[in-house]
Parts: C-alpha cells; sequence; structure tokens
C-alpha cells in the first residue's frame, strides 16, 4: 500500500475530487476539504490552509493543496513556501478546468465574462444570490453585474439540469447563457501527480492523467446561448 | 443600526443628533433618509463642506472600519455608498459654488481586460468625499486613455485599479509608458485590487498600493502633501 497523502481543497471541488478518486482507485488518496464559503472571502484562505496544513502534518509526510490563488494576492503561495507544499498551479479553479492558457486567452478576448463552474451553478443561490445580497436587495445587481454581458457555464459534467440551472441563473443576473464543456482539466493531471508522490511511483495513472470528464464530449465544447 | 421603532422626524433633532442620524442611515444604507438628513442640515445654514465631512464622510469612515473589521460585508458596503450618493448628489453642485477646499485632482481607471470597477468606484467616492476632484475614466482602460486623461486633466494622481492576477501586470505597462515619455514623476501613482499587494506596486514602481478606499484617502492625502513640498522646493 502506498504512503497516504492528502489532499487540501477548496469544498468548491469537493465532488470532483471524489468523482476523480473513484475513477482512480487512488485509496491512498486522502482528501479533507475547507468550507466552499472562503470563495466570497479569500483572506481567510491562507490562514486556514495552513491551519489545516499543521493539523495534518502528525498524520501526513506528503500534503497537497487544492487551491488556486483564488484572490489571495499571492498570500497563500507565501504561506505554503514556508509550509513546503505544493497547490495546484493557476489563479482560481476556472483556470485549471479550462487549462490555464486557453482560460487566460480566452478572458483576455471576453473580459465582459462571468464564470461559473458545477459547483457554482448548484450552489447560485447560496454562494452568488445571497452571498452578494441579491435575495434582499436586488437593486445592487447592476453594481455588480451592470459591466458583465455574459454567463460562462464551465462545466466539468454533461448534465442537462445543470445546463439548465445555469440558463437560470444567466437569465436572473440578466447576462447572456454561454455553456462551455471543460471535463476536469488541469484536476485530474494535479491528482494523478499528488497520488505518485509516494513511494511507489505511482505517478503515471492511466486512468486518471488526462481524465476530462465523464460523457463523451471533449473538453472545449461550447455553445452560445441566450 | 436601525431599531425598527417609531417612525424618526428628522426635524425633531438637533444638530449632533442629526448628524449622527445621517451616518446611522448611511450605515444602513437608507439613500432618501441621509438626502433628507443632508437637506435639512443646510437648511439650518451648514456649509456644504462641513455637512459633507461630519456627516457623509465620517459615516463612510465608519462602514470602512466595520467592513475591515468583518462586521459589514460588501453588500452592506454598496448600499453605504449608494446612499452617500444621494448626499453626494446635492452637495456637488453647492460645493462647487461654495469653492469648497480642493485637496488635489486624481485621474482614476480599472485597467484593460479588466471589468470590475466597484473598488474602483468607491475609492473614486471616497476621494471626492475628502476633497479631492475626481476624473473617473471608466473600465478597460487602455494605457493611451491614462496618458490622454493625465495630458487633459493634469492631476497630481493616477489611480488603477485591477481585480484580475491576468490583468494586474498591465499596469506596469502603463507606468512604463509614463517613464518613456518621461512623466512619471510629475504624478503619484497610486494602485489597488484584491490580488494586488504592497510587493507588486514596488515591483511594478507605482507609489503606494492602497488597501482599501479609506487606505486610498489616507495614502493620497500624505503622499500629495509630499509632492506640494517637493515642488516647492524644487522653486525654491
Amino acid at each position: 500500500m502506498p504512503e497516504p497523502v492528502l489532499v487540501i481543497a477548496c469544498g468548491a471541488l469537493a465532488r470532483e475530487i471524489r468523482a476523480l478518486l473513484s475513477i482512480s482507485g487512488f485509496r491512498h488518496l486522502h482528501l479533507a476539504c475547507l468550507p466552499a464559503s472562503l470563495h466570497n472571502r479569500p483572506e481567510r484562505i491562507p490562514g486556514a490552509v495552513r491551519e489545516r496544513i499543521r493539523a495534518a502534518r502528525a498524520h501526513y509526510r506528503r500534503i497537497f493543496v487544492a487551491y488556486g490563488d483564488c484572490g489571495t494576492g499571492g498570500a497563500l503561495d507565501r504561506v505554503l513556501e514556508v509550509e513546503e507544499v505544493e497547490r495546484i498551479e493557476g489563479p482560481h479553479c476556472y483556470a485549471f478546468y479550462s487549462g490555464l492558457a486557453a482560460f487566460e486567452a480566452g478572458a483576455a478576448a471576453e473580459p465582459a465574462s462571468f464564470y461559473l463552474t458545477d459547483f457554482l451553478v448548484r450552489q447560485f443561490d447560496t454562494l452568488v444570490w445571497r452571498g452578494l445580497g441579491l435575495d434582499r436587495h436586488p437593486e445592487l445587481r447592476p453594481l455588480y453585474f451592470g459591466n458583465y454581458r455574459k454567463l460562462v457555464h464551465l462545466a466539468q459534467t454533461d448534465d442537462a439540469v445543470l445546463r439548465a440551472e445555469g440558463r437560470r441563473a444567466a437569465q436572473r443576473l440578466d447576462l447572456a447563457y454561454e455553456y462551455r464543456f471543460t471535463g476536469y482539466g488541469g484536476l485530474a493531471d494535479f491528482l494523478a501527480r499528488a497520488a505518485g508522490s509516494g513511494d511507489d511511483g505511482a505517478a503515471d495513472s492511466p486512468v486518471l492523467a488526462g481524465h476530462s470528464g465523464p460523457g463523451d464530449r471533449s473538453p472545449g465544447t461550447s455553445d452560445g446561448e441566450t | 443600526m436601525s431599531d425598527g421603532g417609531e417612525e424618526l422626524d428628522l426635524r425633531e433633532l438637533d444638530d449632533g443628533e442629526l448628524v449622527r442620524q445621517i451616518q446611522d442611515d448611511l450605515y444602513d444604507g437608507l439613500q432618501e433618509e441621509v438626502a433628507e438628513g443632508v437637506n435639512i442640515l443646510l437648511e439650518r445654514g451648514w456649509e456644504p463642506y462641513r455637512v459633507l465631512t461630519e456627516a457623509l464622510v465620517e459615516g463612510m469612515r465608519i462602514v470602512g472600519v466595520d467592513f475591515r473589521d468583518g462586521i459589514l460585508f460588501v453588500p452592506e458596503v454598496l448600499l453605504a455608498a449608494n446612499a452617500m450618493k444621494g448626499g453626494m448628489a446635492i452637495l456637488r453642485p453647492l460645493l462647487a459654488e461654495t469653492g469648497a477646499p480642493t485637496v488635489g485632482k486624481m485621474v482614476i481607471g480599472t485597467v484593460k481586460g479588466d471589468i470590475h470597477d466597484i473598488g474602483k468606484n468607491l475609492v473614486s467616492m471616497m476621494m471626492e468625499g475628502a476633497g479631492f476632484e475626481v476624473i473617473d475614466i471608466g473600465i478597460n482602460c487602455d494605457v493611451d486613455k491614462y496618458l490622454a486623461a493625465l495630458e487633459e486633466h493634469r492631476p497630481e494622481i493616477l489611480g488603477m485599479s485591477a481585480l484580475l492576477t491576468t490583468t494586474m501586470p498591465y499596469m506596469k505597462v502603463v507606468i512604463d509608458t509614463m517613464v518613456e515619455h518621461g512623466i512619471r514623476d510629475d504624478y503619484i501613482v497610486l494602485v489597488g485590487g484584491a490580488p494586488l499587494n504592497e510587493a507588486f506596486a514596488e515591483a511594478i514602481g507605482a507609489d503606494a498600493y492602497c488597501r482599501d478606499a479609506s487606505v486610498a484617502v489616507e495614502t493620497a492625502k500624505t503622499l500629495i502633501a509630499r509632492h506640494h513640498n517637493r515642488l516647492v522646493g524644487a522653486r525654491a
């Protein structure tokens, strides 16, 4: 049995990581998630991650962090440098799901795009609508979203129900809707690397590395809708 | 901060109570009540500048402190800002008429590729409240737009905002271009936005990183005093 490896992850990635772990069979890869609500308070992420790393030290020699920079302005990286822990590459989950270069190019070309992953589509009411106070103060919507033109749903799974929910979210924000299937993107490669960091060299999982996601769609498939 | 009790008649309050009530209403994001309070103080003969500083700016300072301390969140700050906007709409023309003191002038915009303006708008409002003339050139500003605004308005301060890690490097493009044109040292350059920090500001050659709108105001006041002293020294 390989040495256990802990992945400390944003709660917004829990479902996707569990899905990938169930496909891979990496039983030695353990998952600990921090609350996804930190998404709206990025200044609290570095401290929360540091605390979790230190609490896990007694049980794990190898720890990885599945967080992007996530708006911490480099503060998370400074914590991880001190703790000597590696994180998934990229500024946020939108980027590592999409592929870093592809996301950067797309964002530069279309700056007025608001992104949601499958998780954020599911949690739209809690994290976006109520999280931004739009349930109590719908008059704030133009202040938050007035400069956006479209909502881009970066989908990890090919799920018609989620797609409908994404479209509904776009309507509530008065934005056009675009569906873009990404699969799990860089998250799958990151987990394969974390799993392979142990002594037995299980790095090159043919099952997980490069895994895009369930279903037969190719990553990058995009359907614009309004 | 509202107690939800009987409706309050603002006219029955003395000046001190009314100022505190305006601050409370600002905190609660009550735009109409703030506007009413401002009008009453003006009717009582208060100078517009005094209404601005003692009621509105002080009220927003309290909002800023509670936001920093995690007591208020973004929606509440936006509502407070909206309420302040209501008061400013009344005071702005009067301030111009009465020749209220102007601390300095600032051109501010969000950098190219970035459409986020909540932070920038808060900074603009707080700077205006602190006596700065603010020229807001909007979002998605390229270097030509910044330089044209500097040329046209001749401010002491240039403010740049970015929310994205992918767009914040553009601030360096603007500063480098100012250096190339030999105008960098003519301006105080302040930068802000969630992914930035002091080290980044220093690395790109800005004068200061401003964590929030209150810090922006204090930093601007400090640096503009130094800027004026330097100009006086250069002329001596």
